[in-house]
């Protein structure tokens, strides 16, 4: 890559030094005017005896929230309800990107299917969930949810051991014993070991054309070294289950029907958009290389993994970020139905009961947009990994 | 897009920053010259505010923004009316938004010393109370151990309810709904044992179920809410006009002036009604409004008794006794300071 020696030119004139220093004095500039904006507002309303400042993040929330990551009482501080709503923000959108994708991506391809009947049941599942207005699908799935469930005390129950009832999925919890920590080190190695494994033997394999048992060793690493360990210990586990005291099921861990609604909408109204975008990238890989795929004797299970799929992402992956941006954002429809999430907790109840809206609302806002920069961030890498590299 | 984030969130910044601009000119006179007083209400709440199927606002809260257009324009009819969610409304006020507020809110020190707002006074004595299906068998609410409870975010009921429970020991899962037929909802479709809102609500959310014989409120009132109007502070003549309002309709109880023998009562001798009604003295004048303003409110609501018994008493489907909210001559807490 030898590119001819450049003419020098005098850094005023050098466009990109000159776009560089227009672009930091735009920062600077944003940056001032949201500074003023911010200090004038707070003043305003010290002048007009509203409090401001974040004093109140250490002050005691006293209010109960339904369901937390994170240990959390009613004599808390409102500085861990942000905590509390965050964790539960991101849970559900964690949950949601997963399932819509895995939904999307095989909505995608059945679309595309041969097969008659599977095309045309991806097609009405698009063409369905992606008109329904997301909030009205959160309040179905939640009322239907709800409806369709038992009151606790006649709970579905397996074996005494999980009960789905309109109070949601209540199932054992594990409580580690002494050495269980161990036993968890042991797992992680484990696995970082098999990946490191699968790395080199791959390489290994394109190099020099050798296999290596790579299943065996990783089945070794990550389940039965561990299991060994834990058997060796005692056993350091125990349970524990719920069981039905008073009005609800005390005890193991709950899955609250407000976040099973929330995530199911999520999932099924992105999964749509999904799987537009999984078939028009698969669509815009050229037909030539399926042909040429099929004449190499691939498999069509093979071409597709193999030539279509790896191709096709490179046209999915970036509006593909968008939607999990969408799906992100469109987490906060959470409080219509009650799921604690950072909206409903955060820049609902403690905005509420501290008053102070324009410090919570920005904390919120910061929020959105790191989450999003964040997601933005990752999508962008990966999409640099599987670009086209032009050799 | 990342370019696009921020603009949208300086974007939002600016209008909170814009919303919390200096308290102007007075707000009499931006009432004066827009012609109508706005008023933050309750989107529906039976007996306090709502509207019926033309969309005319009635209820008690409804009635003191009628008293307030009526002493102001002498017209009850001046008003425009504003649904606000719990989670809305000391905002709106607060921005400008509204007028006055009169949406059952709890007057608490945090709301009165820290939000730059000024609580009226009180127009309904009311407590937080719970709402249980009959089905469980509750008696009181020391029974509810372990309840999951839908309650309304952005409301005094929610910080109640986790005091009430921790100090007597007891365990709860809240589940926190924005408006209260959502809460309601997630009541009937038995995701709560229990309902908890402020006891004059509790009758009529009740009476919206499919089935209401199959739920009972208990005897249990758990804490105190005095419920009244709010305005924005630093403007003390709409404070002293927003006060006087509601004085003035219990002051006309008090004095025995209905709205039906307002005219008899315009000829009296008496000090005290005369004063009250305007025939005597200059005390509307004081405030910037009519002298007349007592006698404005009696034509188009009525004393306060009269207010109270056509939306929430015997002539409403609530019923409810007038208690706490009887006249302090009736053994109640009602009480207007004299017009003299
Ligand atoms: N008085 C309490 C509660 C006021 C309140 O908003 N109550 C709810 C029910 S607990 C309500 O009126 N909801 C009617 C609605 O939002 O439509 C307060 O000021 O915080």
């Amino acid at each position: 890559m030898n590119q001819p020696p450049k003419p020098r030119i005098k850094p005023w004139n050098d466009p990109r030094i000159r776009a560089w220093v227009a672009q930091i004095l735009a920062l600077v500039f944003v940056i001032w005017l949201a500074a003023t904006l911010f200090s004038n507002t707070l003043q305003n309303m010290e002048r007009r005896s509203i409090q401001t400042g974040f004093d109140f993040l250490s002050r005691t929330a006293g209010f109960g929230i339904s369901f937390s990551l994170i240990p959390y009482s009613e004599t808390d501080t409102y500085g861990r309800t942000f905590f509390v709503g965050l964790l539960n923000t991101i849970l559900v959108s964690g949950l949601g990107i997963v399932t819509a994708t895995i939904l999307g991506f095989v909505a995608g391809i059945a679309r595309l299917s041969s097969n008659w009947l599977v095309a045309r049941i991806a097609e009405v599942y698009v063409e369905i969930f992606r008109n329904i207005p997301l909030l009205l699908q959160i309040f179905f799935w939640y009322f239907a949810v709800l409806q369709a469930l038992p009151v606790p005390r006649q709970a579905f129950r397996i074996h005494d051991l999980f009960f789905l009832s309109k109070r949601g999925l209540n199932m054992p919890s594990p409580v580690a014993g002494p050495g269980m920590e161990w036993v968890t080190i042991l797992f992680l190695v484990g696995l970082v070991a098999t990946l490191l494994i699968g790395r080199w033997a791959r390489k290994r394999r394109e190099e020099t054309g050798q296999g290596f048992p790579f299943w065996r060793t990783a089945l070794g690493l990550v389940v039965v070294l561990p299991l060994a360990l834990f058997a060796l210990l005692g056993a350091p586990l125990s349970w524990d289950v719920p069981h039905l005291r008073g009005f609800n099921f005390v005890g193991g861990a709950t899955l609250l029907p407000e976040l099973v609604a929330l995530w199911f909408a999520l999932t099924i109204y992105t999964g749509t958009f999904i799987a537009e975008i999984v078939r028009s990238g698969i669509q815009a890989v050229s037909h030539g290389q399926t042909e040429a795929a099929a004449a190499l004797g691939l498999k069509r299970g093979q071409v597709t993994r193999l030539v279509v799929l790896p191709q096709a992402l490179r046209v999915i992956i970036p509006p593909l970020t968008s939607q999990y941006l969408n799906l992100t954002k469109n987490s906060s429809l959470a409080t219509a139905i009650g799921y604690p999430d950072l909206v409903n907790v955060f820049m609902g109840t403690t905005l509420n009961q501290t008053g102070q809206a324009v410090e919570v609302v920005a904390m919120t806002m910061g929020v959105y947009l790191t989450l999003s920069l964040t997601i933005s961030a990752v999508m962008n890498g990966y999409n640099r990994r599987v670009a086209l590299k032009e050799r | 897009m990342k370019a696009s984030h921020l603009v949208v969130g300086f974007g939002a910044l600016a209008t909170v920053a814009m919303a919390a601009a200096p308290a102007s000119a007075a707000t009499l006179d931006t009432v004066k010259s827009r012609g109508q007083l706005v008023c933050g209400v309750n989107n529906s709440l039976p007996g306090f505010s709502a509207p019926d199927e033309k969309g005319q606002w009635s209820g008690l809260d409804v009635d003191y923004c009628k008293a307030m257009a009526a002493a102001i324009f002498g017209d009850p009819s001046k008003v425009k009316y504003v649904p606000l969610t719990a989670k809305e409304r000391l905002t709106a006020l607060q921005t400008g938004e509204i007028d006055v507020l009169a949406r059952n809110t709890t007057w608490t020190m945090s709301r009165d010393a820290s939000l730059g707002l000024n609580f009226v006074g009180v127009n309904y004595y009311d407590g937080q109370g719970f709402l249980v299906k009959k089905s469980l068998g509750v008696k009181a609410g020391k029974e509810l151990n372990g309840a999951s409870v839908c309650v309304q975010s952005g409301t005094t009921t929610e910080l109640n309810l986790a005091d009430y429970f921790r100090t007597h020991k007891m365990t709860y899962q809240s589940v926190v709904f924005d408006t209260s037929d959502q809460t309601l909802q997630g009541f009937e479709s038995d995701r709560c044992d229990v309902l908890t809102s402020d006891q004059s609500q509790l009758y009529g959310l009740r009476s919206k179920l499919p089935d209401p014989s199959k739920a009972v409120v208990l005897p249990d009132v758990i804490s105190k809410e005095p419920l009244g109007p709010v305005v924005r502070q630093g403007d003390e003549q709409w404070f002293d006009i927003a006060r006087w309002t509601l004085f003035a309709m219990l002051n006309l109880e008090e004095a025995g002036v209905t709205s039906k023998n307002l005219g008899e009562m315009l000829k009296t001798t008496n000090p005290d009604v005369k004063r009250l009604l305007g025939t005597d003295g200059e005390f509307g004048k004081q405030l910037g409004i009519t002298n007349d303003f007592g006698a404005q409110i009696a034509k188009a609501v009525g004393n306060y008794g009269e207010s109270f018994e056509r939306n929430v008493g015997e002539g409403s489907p609530l019923k409810i006794a007038r208690g706490l909210n009887a006249l302090w001559t009736n053994g109640g807490l009602m009480y207007g300071p004299p017009i003299r």
